[in-house]
């Protein structure tokens, strides 16, 4: 080991601890656990993911938090396109002052607004539905996808724009078949960032549902059950939770690289 | 077929882009916009083309008033000084394009896209995206689109500005060819005199949103309407002094005697002489010559060229001549200016003589 090396060694270590100590304990009983200090599980059990997998109140978190992420990530994607565009080629009156209140959103706690979220979709009926999370989550993914989204759109001359028109393209096809390809990494990277800020967010996704939606963060953050501790399979639902994050990052790391370089993240 | 422009102008907020416009276009013709940065070159063909609509004044095509109808409704193309193609499609998509737009049927297009590929020699690189191009040849791409439809008006902004040297000597002389024996009204913008010079036609010189004079280039070039349509037309920029014209002889920088020249027919008075770098030399050359002696600023040679930059009398005059004139700067310099080659502006900025 050379001394260059050895820094970012330290670092790597410090970084993968916690997430080595959550895989080891997922593979522990909860017993072992609790009774004390083990690098590596005495006694390797795959029991608790086992119950992950059989078990529907645990697996349908999963599928519950898809849904509401899928739909949120959607919704932003759908909404910020036409805003950023319209930030990136238009002045209109408060249009900086706008695009910079936008982005405010983004500074106010989550915790602000569970009252009234929780109140609202209560009053509509929309509480305990993934939508009520999906639209929730849009408070904080639409401003931040618009502004991802208004850095790549600005980085393409309007002389594209302007070049599509005088090739015969209507607006619409020109967004749909040139001007969407054409900034498709900022889109990727938009798209991950809202698919990680609603995946990793717990305060409104756990207060605006209950049973019918109940996302894996309110699940996997249950301390106690019906059988008292079970820190091994909460271990198992907290790995299991890491790995989507994981491939969504394996799948759009290209772009992340070219989108950080490109656009403003 | 021609294109009519009737007083249009182009208002931005407080700022007037475009000052009340009259040029006719003919079918066939290749005319030249010459001006500055920011003179409105680019709003002029766009207000041509119809992506943008004039604040005032009508567009006639044909006879027919056109000034409200959007760019998709026109038989328009455009080619811009960025390499603007779809970076989605390849070489032939971009190319075939606005004829896909136009619902032609697929084997009309693929003998018109290789046509237009062959003339700009583009056939090996069809299947390759644009960012896996040359700088040449993605301009080349741009022009093949705007050549595989027989469009009525090709508009030009710089085709050739941010090519590299060769590349751009290259496509100068092909650009010509490719338009010849067209219906199309081609209209070339450029910054540079010698562009609207190689390519002849008509030239519209413009300055600060103005057409200050339209018709044939090789006419503007020699009797420039006035000083500002000089100063366009002139690279390096023509020198100018005030002169007092008395009799047989004017004075230039406020104490050099110099013969009349080209002025001593006009009545006696002060004018603005204009007199190209060309015709200011390290050498006496011209039988009627005015010498005066400044200070050198810098040089420029170019090997077959020199290009004097020195102070007289508070401003600056250009020379540029043939051979190597080497000065060292701060010396001083004695040049000879061809006055029979001098051109005299009154008052008001307007070509006496």
């Amino acid at each position: 080991m050379t001394k260059r090396s050895f820094v970012p060694i330290i670092y790597i270590i410090f970084l993968m601890l916690p997430i080595y100590w959550l895989l080891n304990m997922s593979f522990k009983t909860t017993n072992e656990i609790l009774g004390g200090f083990s690098i590596f599980p005495r006694e390797f059990t795959l029991d608790s993911y086992r119950t992950i997998f059989s078990d529907p109140s645990w697996y349908m978190a999963y599928v519950h938090s898809l849904i509401y992420v899928g739909l949120n990530t959607l919704f932003s994607i759908a909404v910020a396109l036409p805003a950023a565009y319209a930030f990136s080629r238009f002045k209109f009156l408060g249009d900086k002052h706008l695009f910079f209140w936008l982005l405010s959103n983004r500074m106010a706690p989550p915790a602000v607004f569970v009252l009234p979220f929780v109140q609202l979709y209560s009053a509509v009926g929309l509480h305990d539905t993934h939508i009520a999370v999906a639209l929730a989550h849009t408070l904080f993914n639409i401003p931040l996808a618009v502004w991802i989204l208004e850095g790549f759109m600005s980085g393409v001359p309007k002389e594209l724009d302007e070049t599509a028109y005088v090739d015969g393209y209507s607006f619409p096809a020109f967004f749909g078949k040139i001007f969407i390809p054409t900034i498709s990494a900022g889109i990727g990277v938009a798209a991950f960032f809202c698919f990680m800020f609603s995946w990793v967010e717990m305060l409104l996704a756990k207060n605006l549902t209950t049973v019918a939606a109940k996302p894996i963060v309110a699940a996997m953050t249950k301390t106690s059950s019906a059988s008292g501790y079970e820190l091994g399979l909460l271990a198992a639902a907290g790995v299991l939770t890491i790995i989507p994050g994981a491939i969504v990052i394996y799948f759009v790391r290209n772009y992340i690289a070219k989108g950080f370089a490109l656009g403003r993240v | 077929m021609s294109l009519e422009l009737h007083n249009i102008t182009k208002q931005v907020g407080a700022d007037t882009h475009i000052h009340p416009t009259s040029l006719v276009l003919k079918p066939g013709s290749f005319n030249v916009l010459l001006g500055t940065t920011l003179s409105g070159k680019t709003t002029l063909m766009q207000l041509m083309a119809g992506i943008q609509k004039p604040s005032s004044g009508t567009i006639r095509f044909a006879g027919k008033d056109v000034t409200g109808v959007a760019v998709q409704k026109r038989n328009v193309s455009m080619v811009y000084q960025q390499f603007i193609n779809y970076p989605n499609f390849n070489v032939y998509d971009n190319i075939a394009s606005p004829l896909r737009v136009a619902g032609m049927s697929s084997a009309e297009i693929d003998a018109r896209v290789g046509k237009a590929a062959d003339l700009l020699r583009l056939t090996p690189m069809l299947k390759r995206r644009p960012n896996e191009l040359s700088g040449g040849q993605q301009q080349r791409t741009a022009i093949a689109r705007a050549l595989v439809k027989d469009s009525d008006l090709i508009l030009l902004d710089e085709p050739l500005a941010n090519l590299d040297y060769k590349l751009r000597e290259e496509l100068r002389e092909e650009l010509p060819k490719l338009f010849a024996g067209r219906e199309a009204i081609v209209v070339y913008a450029t910054t540079e005199p010698i562009e609207a010079l190689l390519f002849g036609g008509t030239t519209a010189a413009l300055h600060e949103g103005r057409v200050t004079q339209f018709g044939p280039t090789s006419a503007i070039y020699r009797t420039p309407r006035d000083l500002v349509t000089a100063q366009v037309f002139s690279d390096p920029p023509i020198n100018t002094a005030i002169v007092e014209k008395r009799g047989e002889t004017m004075t230039v920088f406020g104490n050099v005697a110099w013969p009349a020249g080209s002025a001593r027919s006009l009545p006696d008075g002060r004018y603005t002489m204009g007199i190209r770098p060309h015709h200011v030399t390290p050498e006496k050359a011209a039988k009627t010559s005015g010498a005066f002696t400044g200070r050198v600023l810098v040089t420029e040679l170019s090997g077959s060229e020199s290009i004097i930059h020195v102070e007289v009398g508070g401003s600056t005059w250009v020379s540029q001549s043939h051979g190597i004139h080497a000065f060292e700067v701060g010396a001083s310099a004695t040049l000879h200016a061809d006055l029979d080659q001098a051109l005299f502006f009154g008052a008001n900025g307007e070509l006496i003589r």
